[in-house]
């Protein structure tokens, strides 16, 4: 295809590695969070839930913009990153990474929370008097009876991350092969009239949520069907 | 009784709405029955035994301390057995997976009859092995979670209404098991449950609550056989004897059932000499006269010495009845009978007097047959 820019496919690739990253630290540190705000009988949890889902309602180049004041040089975020040389975390991957997280994080612990209040205290129950500790109980009862839960949290933080502007515009920037992912390409190519390229990602992305969303439905069915 | 053979139990305080002042003491072995009505606390109680609510208290078991002040064993490293109402089997286990999923580590301990053939063959779980919970019928499903919690090899298995969410067949279908299970097993039973039908059929020992406190604990018989207490003055009031079979009658279909040194005879399916019955005797099927009755169709008639006798409402009065006349010390065997209270001042009974008491051979339930009214 004579014409289109060489460099179209570098945006997809940083953001599929920016999303399957995105998603993996997500079921990692979102799974305790979602078991805790499932199972602990604090009466302040409900704030740390709000907290959590702050992202749904704020407009993300707010969350942007003091991601970019904690990570700046002079932030928190700064400090940080001089431990190991670097001068911020602002403008990189790993920022990228972190702002991601933070913004896709209400996509992920909400599923997975609500499946682990699906699931129960009667199993868990049952799990303790036949001598299974605590964490046996969780990851041989809880999180197998949650897996609808974790494959569609998974699955909606990996494609919230792909779909991305706002954060990734402030804190990222526009760095090609660092810093620039899929949508702000195509604001990109907007802007200097490559309409073409600009297509070409638009429709992908169109493509990919649909497939996305219509998989998502597919699972819910079969997790329906089979009680 | 030392703690060293001995259920102790004492809980006090307060768990949501309901006070709670729980006292008793029965042997670890055989079947104790805790019975109440709803709404007394009986699950509660079972569910702190198990360690998975927590009332301040003690809680000894076979000389084991799984509770006392601040000491609290947790649930899982207590060796117990928990048969809960739903049959609660894990959805995304198979049935084998399920029954396995208790018995890591711990082999059976000796002479237990638990090892997973032996209870496998037992529930009659050997063609569901590699089924999915999902496709099984309600009856299934509890002897599975039966079995699971056996495979487990508990020291104390506890039981919370394990029929009552059942229909009728399936019903039907489990209480010949536990009958089974409670006959060839040595792990000892706590049975939670409201129906006297259901655990007289099988309990040794009851603990009889009420609104968060115990009424009564002590043998079957002796708190059948307590006027003072619910269980004699309620409408189905009965006594389930532990008797043996003495003989078969098999071209009529009767069996002579021994209790004490009393003989009953009543329908039922022959059996070997010697094997343990239940007999269940209700206070309104047994009548009382001042001689033994000749030319009668009634075939069972018997010499007792009234005990006590308490009237219960206006016109009936409910005497407890020795099976051993002239022995009232006697720990024998006791009935129960409801007669008119006109009756009863027209053959001018008392306190002390012989007389003889007579069943009908066909109102006697000595078979499983009793637990199909609920």
């Amino acid at each position: 295809m004579a014409g289109i820019s060489p460099d179209i496919w570098q945006p997809v690739g940083l953001t599929v590695a920016l999303a399957l990253v995105t998603t993996l630290v997500l079921l990692v540190i979102g799974t305790p969070i979602a078991w805790w705000l499932a199972r602990s009988p604090a009466w302040w949890k409900e704030g740390v839930a709000a907290v959590v889902a702050l992202p749904l309602v704020l407009p993300p180049t707010v969350l942007g913009f003091y991601l970019l004041l904690a990570l700046g040089p002079d932030g928190p975020g700064g400090v940080v990153a001089g431990l190991w040389g670097g001068r911020t975390l602002a403008f990189t991957f790993g920022g990228l990474v972190l702002g991601s997280v933070l913004y896709s994080m209400p996509f992920v612990v909400q599923p997975i929370r609500t499946a682990f209040e699906a699931v129960g205290d009667r199993p868990l129950e049952v799990a303790a008097t036949l001598r299974a500790s605590p964490r046996r109980a969780f990851w041989t009862v809880a999180v197998p009876l949650a897996s609808p839960g974790f494959l569609t949290g998974a699955v909606l933080g990996f494609a919230h991350t792909v779909g991305e502007f706002g954060v990734v515009l402030m804190i990222g920037g526009n760095i090609p092969g660092r810093t620039k992912v899929l949508s702000i390409a195509i604001y990109d190519y907007v802007e200097t009239m490559q309409w073409r390229e600009a297509n070409i990602l638009a429709a992908g992305m169109t493509v990919f949520a649909f497939a996305v969303i219509l998989a998502l439905r597919m699972v819910e069915r079969a997790s329906r069907t089979a009680p | 009784m030392s703690d060293a053979d001995g259920i102790r139990v004492d809980f006090r305080g307060r768990l949501g709405t309901q006070e709670f002042d729980v006292r008793f003491k029965v042997p670890i072995r055989g079947v104790t029955g805790l019975i109440g009505p709803s709404g007394s606390g009986k699950t509660t109680v079972l569910r702190c035994i198990a360690g998975l609510q927590r009332l301040q208290g003690t809680c000894v078991v076979g000389g084991e301390v799984w509770q006392d002040g601040a000491a609290f064993r947790p649930t899982h490293r207590r060796p117990i057995g928990y048969v809960f109402q739903e049959p609660s089997l894990f959805p995304h286990l198979s049935v084998e997976r399920n029954l396995t999923f208790g018995m890591r580590g711990a082999p059976p301990r000796p002479g237990t009859g638990v090892g997973f053939d032996e209870v496998v063959a037992l529930c009659g779980l050997a063609a569901l092995l590699g089924r999915s919970p999902r496709h099984l019928s309600g009856g299934e499903r509890q002897r599975v979670a039966i079995g699971r919690a056996l495979l487990s090899n508990p020291r104390l298995l506890l039981m919370d209404e394990p029929l009552s969410a059942l229909d009728q067949a399936s019903r039907d279908e489990i209480l010949p098991f536990l009958k089974r299970l409670h006959d060839s097993l040595l792990v000892p039973v706590i049975y939670v449950s409201h129906d006297m039908r259901e655990i007289g059929q099988f309990a040794d020992h009851l603990v009889l609550m009420a609104e968060g406190r115990v009424r009564a604990a002590g043998p079957l018989g002796d708190l059948q056989g307590d006027p003072a207490l619910p269980l004699a003055a309620a409408r189905d009031a009965a006594v389930d004897l532990h008797a043996v079979i003495d003989g078969n009658d098999i071209p009529y279909g009767l069996v002579t059932l021994r209790s004490g040194g009393a003989r009953f005879i009543v329908p039922g399916p022959p059996g070997p000499v010697g094997e343990a019955r239940r007999l269940r005797i209700a206070a309104g099927d047994v009548s009382l006269a001042r001689t033994a009755l000749e030319g009668s169709t009634i075939l069972n008639v018997l010499p007792v010495e009234i005990l006590t006798a308490t009237p219960v409402g206006t016109h009936e009065m409910l005497a407890v009845l020795g099976l051993e006349p002239g022995d009232p010390e006697a720990e024998g065997p006791r009935l129960l009978a409801r007669v008119t209270r006109r009756s009863w001042d027209q053959l001018g009974f008392e306190i002390g007097d012989h007389v003889y008491a007579q069943m009908k051979s066909v109102a006697l339930t000595p078979s499983l047959a009793s637990s199909s009214r609920r």
